[in-house]
């Protein structure tokens, strides 16, 4: 467990990887979808984006992961210019992206396999994860045999498990029922306590963003509307009804 | 009585039909248009296989038949899966190879035996290099549109897990195109036996192929019906076998839960 355990307070040390877009502009073939936007993202900080759908969050987001070259501007991690793809910085897809072929345990050890982690202390780390998204028992079907909601937690299992410096979410709990749904914010909130990663988290659920947030990001079609700062301790069931009606309006 | 077990009963029906057809057929020498006089009856045909049972040549052919389809076949696998992924993975390689090989293709590739004899020491070099081009084409072409229909959503995550070039060939590319690949190495198992034993009945001592066409030349007609029937089991055992094992490497495709297929 040792090796894991020293990566995972390695990934702690550094944690939080911090994101600066300089006038990035992003689109496919012909057609710009964001234009010119500015934005820094803290490290640590949890930021949620929302908008409405074809504004360009999941383009935003393949961005940030390094899946998707500027058409002009620049993405900055961590300082340096983003170029490609990187463990540190996992990806929970809004389409289902778990290998079909793999059982739930070998799709959560996929990182851990890539970064060449011996083979005890991958299958200790996945089943942990496994038993955290509620999975136990699970862990050698093949995704063909989950339902949508299980699929997803598998998902966050996998880019948990590896421990990234930043989680580039898109929609992760869209198809959990309620209180599964409460459980994997908490179970988000949790982890991200403990590792300090930063989380770019794209939702739908207005609530679900004033809950999870330090900032709320509003995407219109070619830009940035607005940023809303979140304040206080994250607490479910504090009040924001005012902070909801101000997102409300934007979206 | 199930469906199923009606089907089956229609099957043994309509192959026992069949066989009750050229026996008649032979028993009475008809000459229709087509002339059955010369053609064995079915316990002519039995007897025959049964004394070419008894001998050690029958086995010998069968295994140098054998040898040679594999090894043809075992290289044309691995020769068009790497050149597929390559073709349709690297753009330069597409350039460089992609017009040879679309040159090459037309050409059926028993028409390259005269070519075969010239460029090879031996018959049975030539003989696998036949069957090598024949099954190289229907796989290389299978698996690079099985590359390109690949979703990339399962790169990209692989991608984002921190996994390289190399990581998605091995945990994306080659698992993802399995399902494809199968359907290419059925069509190339086809027609490596079409040119093995082409290939035998023109060049080549042992073999089916060369049993067989030289029972003919030997007017042993019975002989003749055994040697098909040999090569029509084994290319039907040989299919099989690439049918099942197709099957379990592709075990987590989606499949409509208590389907018969
Ligand atoms: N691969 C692609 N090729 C071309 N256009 C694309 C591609 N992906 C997205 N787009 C376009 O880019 C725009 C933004 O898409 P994007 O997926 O980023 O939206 P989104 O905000 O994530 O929407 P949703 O809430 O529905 O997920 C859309 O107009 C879409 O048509
Ligand atoms: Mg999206």
């Amino acid at each position: 467990m040792t090796t894991l355990a020293q990566r995972t307070t390695t990934a702690e040390a550094q944690a939080g990887l911090g994101f600066h877009l300089e006038a990035l502009s992003l689109g496919y073939s012909r057609d710009l979808v964001l234009r010119e936007i500015e934005l820094e993202v803290v490290p640590g900080e949890v930021l949620v984006i929302v908008g409405s759908s074809g504004s360009g969050k999941s383009t935003l987001l393949r961005s940030l992961a390094g899946l998707l070259r500027p058409y002009s501007g620049r993405v900055l991690a961590g300082g340096a210019e983003v170029a490609a793809t990187s463990g540190d910085r996992a990806m929970v897809f809004q389409d289902d992206g778990l290998l079909p072929w793999r059982t739930v345990r070998r799709n959560v050890e996929l990182p851990l396999r890539i970064r060449r982690i011996p083979r005890r202390e991958r299958a200790a780390a996945a089943h942990a994860w496994i038993g955290r998204v509620g999975l136990a028992g699970s862990e050698d079907k093949l995704p063909r045999e989950l339902s949508g909601g299980m699929r997803q937690r598998v998902q966050l299992a996998r880019a948990l498990v590896g421990a990234p410096r930043a989680v580039l979410m898109d929609e992760p709990f869209g198809a959990l029922d309620a209180q599964t749904r409460a459980q994997m914010q908490r179970l988000l909130l949790d982890v991200l306590r403990d590792t300090r990663a930063t989380v770019v988290f794209v939702t739908h659920d207005v609530d679900e963003a004033l809950l999870l947030a330090d900032r709320v990001v509003v995407l219109e079609r070619q830009g940035i509307r607005s940023v809303i700062e979140v304040p206080g301790p994250r607490d479910p069931d504090a009040d924001r009804g005012e902070l909801r009606a101000r997102i409300l309006e934007e979206l | 009585m199930g469906a199923r077990r009606w089907s089956g009963v229609v099957k043994v029906a309509s192959l026992l039909a069949a066989a009750g057809l050229w026996q008649l057929l032979t028993v009475t020498d008809a000459r229709l248009w087509l002339t059955f006089d010369r053609l064995p009856t079915l316990d002519e045909i039995a007897g025959e296989a049964a004394r070419r049972l008894a001998t050690s040549v029958f086995y010998l052919d069968l295994l140098q038949s054998l040898v040679r389809i594999l090894t043809g076949f075992g290289l044309a696998a691995v020769a068009g899966l790497a050149v597929g992924i390559a073709v349709a993975r690297s753009p330069h390689t597409r350039d460089v190879v992609l017009p040879l090989l679309e040159a090459l293709r037309p050409i059926p590739a028993i028409a390259l035996v005269p070519v075969a004899i010239l460029l090879f020491p031996t018959d049975e070099q030539g003989i696998v290099f036949i069957t090598f081009v024949a099954a190289f084409f229907p796989i290389m072409v299978s698996t690079r549109h099985a590359v390109r229909a690949l979703p990339t959503l399962w790169e990209d995550a692989v991608k984002t897990l921190g996994g390289g070039r190399r990581h998605v060939l091995w945990n994306v590319v080659l698992p993802g195109i399995l399902p494809g690949l199968f359907g290419g190495l059925s069509v190339g198992m086809g027609v490596a036996w079409i040119c093995v034993i082409s290939a035998e009945m023109i060049s080549g001592e042992f073999g089916v192929g060369y049993r067989t066409w030289q029972s003919y030349t030997l007017v042993d007609y019975p002989a003749v019906i055994v040697g098909m029937i040999t090569i029509g089991l084994l290319g039907w055992l040989t299919s099989a076998a690439i049918e099942l094992i197709g099957r379990k490497a592709t075990r987590w495709l989606p499949r409509a839960e208590g389907s018969t297929a």
